[in-house]
């Protein structure tokens, strides 16, 4: 009886390293997370035998992972950081960049928030903590909890840079890791502001106007809301053409792509 | 002579080894005894190794970051700003965060640690202890994470309605849960040593004419000072470093609470900076090397705790062994 088990659990083993599914690996952005999962999924249905794994810690996050080749694809949403570039060179990886979608960074509040509408200058302001109530700025009177992405996320890079123009946060503000978590934290709390992905705006929180424009498929595509962006994904070198990298990379400008781009909230790049 | 010898006496029931062995067999267990030590002693140090290379390797991380920045804005400025375009690492926000929760923690998990420890062993039937024990020690096997979810999306909103909080993601909030944590540690421990104290001191204590609480007040749980502290010792070391839960509830502000008592302010510790800032840092970076920097920090911090609970703890074995 042992010997039978023995032999069974040996067998089973044996065969299971002889089946080798082909792997994919993705990493990075929380952003662009959704639509590799929707991208992810449709391969892995139409393509059994292969398996995708997509992981969202952050940009920063995925594009070391493709400096030191633990990914095959770096999904960001910033472009790469010239150090990031320049380490990639050094570790023999050569970035190429695809812009898969288009996608805008929303300011939101809570939605029993009545203000609609802020400047530039005003949302640099709360959040390097000159203003701290939101009386202050015409709306009710509740201090301002000011909530930001963590430094590895793409999300923050893009408001740090259009924002912020790159000075430093407040030492108040509270840090969360991830859209979703930015998310929550607004939709619970009256006094909240923050930013996310415009596919993550629903109606639980509400988006503000930045200098006058609001967030829309429109103003995001054509550049006029102030802090659109595209969304990237990172390979090492272009990838071979017909291989499954290449097949993910570029199923953006399919139709089936463009479907999934839309239905996560985001603006196809061919939207203008 | 030695034919009879060997057909009369009978060797021990369960071995067939005759009494007189021969030279090969004698070599065979000399060798099987040594080597058989010397296997298990290596097995042993791989233990022993591995906590000395873990030091090794983080100091070894932590050095250049060391010799290049100044220790002392390291340890007292409040600015950590990793990314910035000037870099700056200061860990005093981190460490006074760190120390808020835990002190915190302690602070609401010794009482009820205590006093329960005191509940399970003296007040209750052998029977309840039973099964009131393995349930508290359930809580010692949740997975952290799974605090952590509780407290961002229950106990966050709560806190905000009921006390009016600007912000549920704060100090106290992640205090309360690392004090839930804590909690199965302190009444394991403080329990068993508080049992080992004996019935005789109990009994003499009545016999003096004490009543039970002044027994229990006045003369258990001081004789059982020492199992306790050590409780409390290894309560605070889960609390200082626990990761998850610090990380999703306190809010990570890497601020200085104004004004000190302030808890509902959000804060933040060194093991959520670690985990938060390690993934997207480059290797040999100096933010990189903060980072180590900051975890060499943590981990002189738990060795020392660690000391002072081992101490407590020979103490604690040494009062109990006396009678």
């Amino acid at each position: 009886m042992k010997r039978l088990i023995c032999s069974l659990v040996l067998t089973m083993l044996a065969v299971t390293g002889l089946v080798r599914a082909e792997t994919l690996q993705i990493d990075g952005s929380t952003t662009v997370g959704p639509i590799a999962d929707a991208f992810a999924e449709y391969f892995m249905r139409t393509n059994p035998g292969l398996e995708i794994t997509v992981k969202k810690t952050g940009s920063g996050d995925g594009a070391a992972a493709l400096i030191d080749s633990r990914c095959d694809i770096a999904t960001l949403s910033r472009f790469m950081k010239d150090k990031e570039f320049k380490a990639a060179v050094d570790h023999n990886v050569f970035p190429v960049a695809h812009a898969i979608a288009m996608d805008g960074v929303c300011i939101i509040v809570h939605p029993s928030n009545t203000v609609i509408a802020l400047t530039t200058a005003q949302v640099r302001d709360i959040y390097k903590g000159k203003t701290k109530n939101w009386k202050e700025i015409g709306g009710p009177d509740a201090e301002i909890v000011i909530v930001s992405r963590d430094t590895s996320s793409g999300t923050y890079e893009t408001f740090h840079e259009k924002i912020m123009d790159k000075e430093e946060l407040a030492k108040n503000v509270e840090y969360v890791n991830s859209n979703p978590q930015a998310q929550a934290r607004v939709k619970t709390t009256v006094g909240a502001i923050s930013y996310v992905g415009i596919g993550f705006v629903d109606a639980d929180v509400k988006a503000l106007k930045i200098d006058g424009i609001g967030p829309t498929k429109q103003t995001i595509a054509n550049g006029t809301y102030p802090v659109s962006r595209p969304l990237f994904m990172f390979t090492n070198g272009y990838p071979k053409l017909g291989s499954t990298v290449f097949k993910f990379c570029t199923f953006y400008l399919t139709e089936k792509g463009q479907e999934i781009i839309l239905a996560k909230g985001f603006v196809p790049v061919t939207s203008y | 002579m030695q034919g009879t010898l060997k057909e009369t006496l009978v060797p021990a029931a369960d071995s067939h080894r005759p009494l007189v062995l021969t030279p090969t067999e004698d070599m065979r267990g000399f060798l099987t005894l040594h080597l058989g030590r010397t296997a298990l002693f290596l097995i042993t140090c791989t233990s022993v190794l591995a906590v000395f290379l873990i030091f090794l390797f983080v100091i070894r991380e932590a050095l250049p970051f060391l010799a290049k920045f100044s220790i002392k804005e390291f340890l007292t400025s409040t600015s950590w700003y990793p990314e910035a375009v000037t870099p700056k690492f200061g860990t005093l926000a981190l460490l006074v965060g760190s120390g808020y929760v835990t002190i915190v923690s302690i602070i609401f998990a010794v009482p009820v640690g205590i006093l329960a420890a005191v509940f399970l062993s003296d007040i209750v039937s052998m029977k309840v202890r039973n099964i009131i024990k393995p349930i508290i020690e359930i809580l010692a096997a949740i997975p952290s994470v799974a605090y952590g979810f509780f407290a961002v999306m229950v106990l966050a909103p709560w806190m905000q309605q009921k006390f009016g909080f600007s912000t549920g993601t704060n100090a106290l909030n992640a205090s309360l849960v690392l004090a839930v944590m804590a909690l199965p540690t302190i009444i394991s421990v403080s329990e068993d040593s508080i049992s080992a104290t004996g019935r005789e001191l109990r009994e003499a204590s009545y016999g003096c004419g004490a009543t039970r609480m002044e027994t229990i007040l006045k003369v258990v749980i001081p004789a059982a000072h020492s199992g306790i502290i050590a409780g409390v010792v290894l309560g605070m070391m889960r609390a200082i470093g626990e990761t998850m839960v610090v990380w999703m509830a306190s809010g990570n502000a890497a601020q200085i609470p104004s004004p000190w008592w302030d808890l509902s302010q959000s804060v933040r510790t060194l093991t959520a900076t670690i985990a938060g800032d390690m993934g997207e840092t480059e290797k040999g970076s100096p933010h990189y090397r903060a980072l180590f920097a900051a975890g060499l920090l943590l981990l002189v911090i738990t060795l020392c705790l660690n000391m002072v609970s081992e101490y407590f703890m020979i103490r604690a074995k040494k009062a109990g062994g006396k009678r």
